[in-house]
């Protein structure tokens, strides 16, 4: 089988990069989704606040999934759902398994990686103790709750201030049951402040900064849990211990990028996010190869999601179109006496030619940036997460030659919270190679 | 003479807004805010303060629907609105935005439906 543009992933990354390849003039487009209908986990976070930038208005999850579902419907795009991507090799072949239609391997012009992200599990944390029924990451709570109509537990203590952690506090609350604590190895949450106000704030739900949980307690189910503060250095101190009796913990300890195809297919990935080194397209260091959304990087809000998406789209159409017209190029040298193996590997030889090749590197203090490098002199607009609270910070773009390109000051800076850098790209004039330094001054 | 620092919760931002409140408790100068519907938030939150309540509802197939609050509420009546919306079961089909309790609890506002369910 043969398909334009195959996307992994029917989630808000894989639609809207579906819809944008669309408009941008590519109708041979297929989606591939693992779950029973297109959405991902919009379709369990049913709580409101999607959508502000994107549509103007406060949505639900699922509502903001119902939008793009439908663009998708309406553009008569087509969605083949419960079927699950094996693999993805290097010269764009999916393979995938589906109920209805079996074993496929599909040849495909370009390919989109959507799949997401996951959250970082209790196997993960080493968290000590035994291992009784009643410990949950925050996204299976979510989805036992809002989806399946099944509550979880009563008495809750929840490990991590993720967002989903602290949805999550809410949630459970409202449904009856007693949230004991939400307990943060750091010093400062992890989720919006937003949340912090609305989810445990309204609630009298304690925040412990600084605390982790250092025993898990019961034989069958959960009965109780320790928690201890910790140091600077993220030990417990001894001293400190507490035991609070619960028959839930819940886990927003972060979310992890699911690459497995990705790494399948000898993609190159960023140590820090996670997710593959892109250009400032989305294209990954296979030609033809996109990615976006959290399965690139993890993203705040879902309409940055959406964004991003698009932008992944917009290239893999021109990718799609440029090889398009490679071949016809060749099919019209055929008539000159050229063998069927000389135009396939015109046809392969699909690289756009890049303008610049410029390496986007990072102090530690900026974690990373989302793109890493960058093929275009272009604008681009840089998306970058710090590595702890700064306050009164200054973000730099130096290039090799020392000249300052962009700068941005912030009174407050979170690892919490997605920051952005605009680079012009005249200022990238007469730079063909090299790098692009990014780094933050701070008070403090 | 008292003083309230809030998160605003409109959008992701977070603005931390300060507000100057006079005897009656009534805000009298509010700093901080980013956009005119923060400044809103600010006066509502220190006067009467509301909140969009989301939840589920069963259906009549045993599963749930995802339902919202078409307008906030006042936080005070948050319980009630979720007994009334823990009493009803909605009858399939259900479609995104159907109504499943008018005027729910008398705050005005109506439970929506925010995702379909055959």
């Amino acid at each position: 089988m043969k398909c334009e543009l195959v996307i992994v992933g029917a989630g808000p990354a894989g639609m809207a990069a579906a819809v944008s390849a669309y408009d941008a003039g590519i109708r041979d487009i297929l989606l591939l989704e693992r779950g029973e209908r297109e959405g991902g986990i919009l379709l369990q976070c049913i709580h409101n606040g999607f959508g502000l930038h994107r549509f103007g208005e406060e949505l639900t999850g699922p509502e903001y999934a119902a939008r793009y579902a439908d663009m998708v419907r309406e553009r008569g795009i087509r969605v083949l759902t419960g079927t699950t991507v094996i693999s993805v090799s290097r010269d764009r072949r999916v393979t995938a398994v589906s109920r209805t239609e079996g074993y496929m391997t599909i040849e495909c012009g370009a390919v989109i990686l959507a799949m997401g992200c996951r959250e970082r599990p209790r196997g993960a944390l080493n968290i000590p103790g035994f291992r009784p029924s009643g410990v949950y990451t925050a996204g299976t709570a979510q989805k036992l709750v809002n989806i399946m109509g099944i509550m979880p537990g009563r008495e809750v203590v929840i490990l991590g201030s993720g967002d989903i952690g602290l949805i999550m506090a809410r949630r459970m609350t409202l449904e009856g049951a007693r949230v004991r604590a939400v307990c943060e190895l750091l010093p400062y949450s992890g989720g919006l402040a937003r949340n912090i106000e609305q989810c445990l704030n309204d609630f009298q739900i304690p925040l412990k900064l600084s605390h982790t949980v250092t025993g898990i307690h019961g034989r069958g189910r959960l009965s109780g849990v320790t928690i201890s503060e910790v140091d600077k250095s993220r030990r417990p101190i001894p001293g400190t211990e507490e035991y609070i009796p619960c028959d839930t913990l819940l886990l927003s300890c972060g979310l992890l990028p699911e690459n497995e195809l990705t790494k399948g297919a000898g993609i190159t990935l960023d140590r820090v996010t996670g997710g593959a080194v892109v250009d400032g397209g989305r294209q990954c260091d296979a030609p033809g190869i996109f990615a976006c959304g959290n399965v690139l990087h993890v993203h705040d809000l879902v309409d940055y999601v959406s964004e991003e998406a698009a932008l992944a789209g917009e290239s893999a159409a021109e990718f799609i179109k440029s090889t398009r017209k490679k071949a016809e190029k060749s099919a019209g040298k055929a008539i000159g006496g050229r063998t069927t193996g000389e135009i396939a590997n015109d046809a392969k030889a699909d690289e756009i030619p890049p303008d610049v090749d410029i390496k986007i590197t990072t102090d530690g203090r900026v974690r990373y940036t989302v793109p890493q490098r960058l093929r275009r002199a272009e604008d681009v607009r840089l998306y970058f997460r710090v590595s702890d609270v700064f306050r009164g910070a200054t973000v730099l773009a130096t290039l090799s030659d020392g000249r300052v390109i962009a700068k941005k000051k912030a009174l407050h800076l979170a690892p919490g919270e997605m920051e952005t850098l605009l680079l012009k790209g005249k200022d990238l004039a007469g730079v063909s190679s090299g790098e692009i330094k990014i780094t933050l001054e701070a008070e403090e | 003479m008292n003083t309230r620092e809030l998160t605003c919760i409109v959008c992701p931002r977070g603005c931390r807004i300060n507000v100057r409140l006079g005897d009656s408790g009534a805000p009298e100068e509010i700093t901080g805010y980013s956009c005119p519907r923060g400044l809103e938030y600010a006066k509502t939150e220190c006067t009467h303060p509301t909140r969009i309540v989301t939840s589920t509802v069963r259906t009549s197939g045993g599963g749930v629907v995802p339902v919202k609050t078409s307008a906030p509420v006042p936080k005070e009546d948050i319980t009630a609105v979720m007994t009334a919306i823990k009493s009803v079961t909605a009858p399939l089909p259900v479609h995104i935005g159907d109504v499943l309790i008018k005027n729910v609890c008398g705050t005005g506002a109506d439970i929506l439906a925010t995702d379909s369910r055959e």
